[in-house]
């Protein structure tokens, strides 16, 4: 281990880059450093050492020119005056308090920014600026320059900010005034003596608890009674039908005391229940801001591509591109729409589709498709789709809306509450009927006691506090889970469908063995050093395999794309490529990564490299074949086969040469079989599969970088405790079951009151919320204890 | 006793008056981010420019600004 640099911590290894007796890791680093030298802004390094970011990957300086087009630069800002701009910017890297620091004193780096404001939970920076001083253009690129690098792409331009979470807090604000107010009023009543208040004192209270009872009912509450009439309008009773019941009946039960000055009835449980409800759906909809889970091919793909004229070159919008456009694709930059390369040597990298990382040649005449990433020198492409009819963003946009029930439809919450609802009525019915016979002045006020006792507000608690804590447990592990619905879905799966490349086997990490003769030390420090010249991936690969370190004389250093690398070290020629290359021979399997190796006048032998699978694969295939029917779907072809077929029990249940579509279809027919069915994925030619899985989970090695549309994101590194995560989720199941059983116990309690007649507003302000509390602690605190337990 | 109606309104004034400033403070955005101006209010203005043009810093105690990681 060497020194850690100073900007980014990663080791600088045996030769760190020196610049004013401080050690960075890479030029990179080393000149963010510089940059904030310059402008005095080393502080950075003192809030959180070592807080830097390390690009993996130069930028083009072509990058951001899309940024110049005014048409793409009007809709990034927010607003625009001429010379004073506003923008929002993306920026996932943003990771802690320096990075605060340093994005809120952008002014110091530049005197065109006037202000900038970050927004640490959802990773964005509001940034004002004077596009007189500095163009829209050069901001963005002064960001990547300090390595916080903008993510700029269709989605975010379309989509406009929503405030959600400011009118539930509003009305949970509103609710909680209420609340207060209306308890005090109603205080004096639960006294001994307090039958005895004036009928002024008990008018005027009546009145105001009326008054402050309207907005919460009339405002607070509307989101249940839209949702049990849309229920009602499926034919389904949902939990919001008894809670809507509940609250009109209080409310109606009310008003009737109030105006015959009685009293002011059942005004504080009523506004006390919708002022719970709504903490509940608080801490419900409290997720992961930052990270979205309902990503379409417009958050992968660029803003604006690069369009060639004769001569000249042209950024448009991606919206204006169509077929028969030629365009330029620089180094790392996306393929939008399949396309035929027309000229320039073109290495496709679909990493992000298949999962494979090492990048594809392609000769020109042939056919690319959308979602590939060029690496190598620029290449110029003729579009024959356009962007919406490429062969993986026709399949990524297939409409869902049939396909995948409504995953709330099934929960065990819509079961449970329309028998409950059924029961309720008819308790209070009977209640009812028999009153009529016996003292038909209770008849009406059995029934509504009955409603109103039954309101089921513990009973809608009990999932949003169980599940929001597992989803906060979850999220502490690694695993990010999109809702609530989603656990419970989790905890129903029977079978479990993995893709291979970059799901179970490792996107960087590879396996790589030496076929052939046996070559001396030196000779494999000479096959690094001259690996180490190349950045292609299997370059990649062969320098980290061999250890060691040493520098030799190189002459004679060419790479020839898509075929190999060779030059002389030390006076020995070494060749390192494809066997065609190396060889002269045919290459006669294709389907292998193997580099073949000329070193000391002869084919010395090749470098075999292969995926290495997941450390921990085979305990977590073990742990869940034992409940689950487990299936394995490749893009890849059946090399892997006898490797894998012991682990998933039996070849049959092992797919390969799966297109997207067919891993699509496989799942909608295991689906049709009345399976619920998990699928993990990793990448774009999974997206069909994870739409259409019961549950559809994504590995990723950053969970801000871009994933398919999924209802779960999983750190790679967590990949071992699946297993645990199943388990957690049948015991949140159980969790909420038991819950259920209290929250009816003290259902029966008042029951026993409310057919008598006999239910008095002290009893409902007694029971209700100690109902609620029960249930509320109860899930919580369970929950806690068993991820203890779990050790999540 | 009539008095206490007269201390009801009062006390729904003075608290309607809070729950506008809080219903207020979520419109105005205060509520979208709960982290950041707790890490903001711990950074010195470590350069300030006065009238004059001459600038001051103040960068000492630069240790008191050292945020745990296990925060985030």
């Amino acid at each position: 281990m060497g020194t850690p640099c100073i900007h980014c911590g990663e080791d600088c290894g045996s030769q760190p880059v020196l610049w004013n007796e401080k050690t960075f890791c890479c030029h990179g680093c080393s000149t963010v450093y510089q940059i904030l030298n310059k402008s005095q802004l080393e502080k950075y390094y003192e809030i959180q050492p070592m807080a830097g970011i390390k690009l993996e990957k130069t930028i083009n300086n072509q990058k951001f020119a899309f940024l110049d087009n005014e048409e793409i630069a009007e809709k990034l800002l927010t607003f625009s005056d001429g010379g004073i701009c506003v923008v929002r910017l993306y920026i996932p890297t943003i990771h802690c308090a320096s990075c605060i620091w340093l994005l809120e004193n952008l002014h110091t780096l530049h005197s065109g920014v006037s202000q900038s404001l970050v927004n640490f939970p959802v990773k964005t920076v509001n940034i004002t600026f004077n596009n007189r001083e500095i163009t829209l253009r050069q901001l963005v690129e002064m960001l990547a320059s300090i390595h916080y690098v903008p993510e700029i792409n269709l989605a975010k331009l379309d989509k406009k900010e929503t405030h959600s979470n400011r009118t539930l807090l509003i009305k949970i604000g509103i609710s909680g005034f209420s609340f207060m107010n209306v308890m005090l009023y109603k205080f004096p009543e639960y006294l001994p003596g307090g039958d005895q208040l004036g009928s002024l004192f008990t008018g005027f209270f009546g009145v105001m608890s009326f008054i402050l009872a309207l907005p919460v009912v009339f405002y607070s509450a509307n989101d249940y009674y839209l949702s049990a009439f849309k229920g009602l309008k499926h034919k389904i009773i949902n939990i919001d039908l008894p809670i809507t019941l509940g609250i009109f009946t209080l409310f109606l039960q009310s008003t009737y005391e109030i105006v015959t000055v009685q009293g002011i009835g059942y005004m504080d449980s009523l506004i006390g229940l919708v002022f719970f409800l709504l903490i509940g759906k608080w801490y419900q909809g409290k997720t992961y801001q930052a990270l979205s889970f309902e990503r379409d091919y417009k958050s992968y793909f660029p803003v604006a591509v690069t369009l060639v004229s004769g001569s000249a070159e042209q950024s448009i919008p991606l919206s204006k591109l169509e077929k028969g456009h030629r365009i330029l694709i620089r180094n790392q930059e996306l393929i939008p729409a399949d396309a035929i390369l027309l000229s320039g040597v073109a290495n496709i990298d679909y990493s992000f589709v298949t999962g494979e990382s090492i990048p594809v040649p392609k000769k020109i005449g042939e056919m690319i498709y959308a979602g590939g990433r060029q690496s190598g020198s620029s290449i110029e492409l003729e579009v024959i789709h356009q962007v919406e009819q490429s062969y993986l963003t026709q399949l990524w946009n297939q409409d869902k809306g049939f396909g995948k029930p409504d995953s709330s439809l099934g929960s065990i919450i819509n079961k449970v509450s329309e028998y409950f609802t059924i029961i309720i009525l008819a308790i209070g019915i009977t209640a009812g009927i028999y009153w009529l016979f016996y003292n038909p002045s209770l008849a009406l006020y059995a029934f509504t006691s009955v409603l109103i006792i039954a309101c089921p507000c513990a009973l809608a608690l009990t999932v949003p506090f169980t599940f929001g804590s597992t989803m906060r447990v979850f999220g502490r592990a690694g695993f990010y889970i999109k809702n609530t619905e989603a656990i419970e879905n989790l905890s129903k799966i029977d079978t479990i469908v993995f893709d291979k490349t970059g799901t179970i086997t490792l996107n960087k990490s590879m396996d790589i063995r030496f076929v052939g003769d046996n070559l001396s030390g030196e000779d494999l420090l000479k096959i690094k050093f001259l690996a180490s010249h190349s950045s292609h991936p299997l370059s990649t690969c062969i320098k980290e395999s061999i250890a060691g370190d040493q520098r030799f004389e190189i002459s004679d250093y060419q790479e020839i794309p898509s075929m190999g690398i060779s030059g002389v070290v030390n006076e020995t020629r070494i060749n390192l490529g494809s066997k065609k290359f190396v060889t002269g021979k045919a290459d006669d399997a294709p389907n292998t990564s193997n580099v073949y190796c000329f070193i000391n006048h002869s084919v010395a032998g090749y470098f075999s490299i292969a995926n290495s699978y997941r450390p921990g694969l085979e305990s977590v295939i073990r742990e869940l074949s034992k409940n689950h029917v487990l299936y394995l779907l490749s893009g890849d072809n059946d090399s892997e086969k006898n490797n894998l077929g012991p682990l998933f029990g039996n070849n049959e249940y092992l797919r390969f040469n799966q297109s997207p579509q067919d891993k699509m279809s496989f799942i909608e027919q295991l689906i049709g079989n009345g399976k619920k069915v998990l699928m993990v994925g990793d990448g774009l030619n999974d997206a069909g599969a994870l739409m259409e899985s019961s549950v559809g989970l994504t590995i990723a090695d950053d969970i801000y970088s871009f994933s398919p549309a999924c209802d779960g994101i999983i750190e790679s590194k967590q990949f071992e405790r699946l297993p645990s995560f199943f388990g957690f989720s049948k015991l949140a199941i159980r969790v909420v079951i038991l819950s259920f059983i209290i929250s009816f116990l003290y259902n029966l309690v008042g029951l026993y009151f409310a057919v008598q007649g006999l239910l008095s507003p002290i009893i409902a302000a007694i029971l209700m919320p100690i109902s609620s509390v029960t249930v509320v602690t109860f899930a919580t605190f369970s929950i806690r204890l068993m991820a203890k337990r779990y050790k999540l | 006793m009539t008095v206490i109606i007269l201390l009801a309104v009062i006390g729904i004034i003075v608290a309607g008056g809070f729950l506008l400033g809080f219903i207020w403070a979520v419109r105005n955005g205060q509520y979208d981010d709960m982290y950041s101006p707790s890490v903001r209010i711990l950074f010195d203005d470590s350069k300030k420019k006065d009238s004059t043009g001459i600038v001051t810093s103040d960068t000492e105690n630069t240790e008191e600004n050292k945020i745990d990681q296990n925060h985030f």
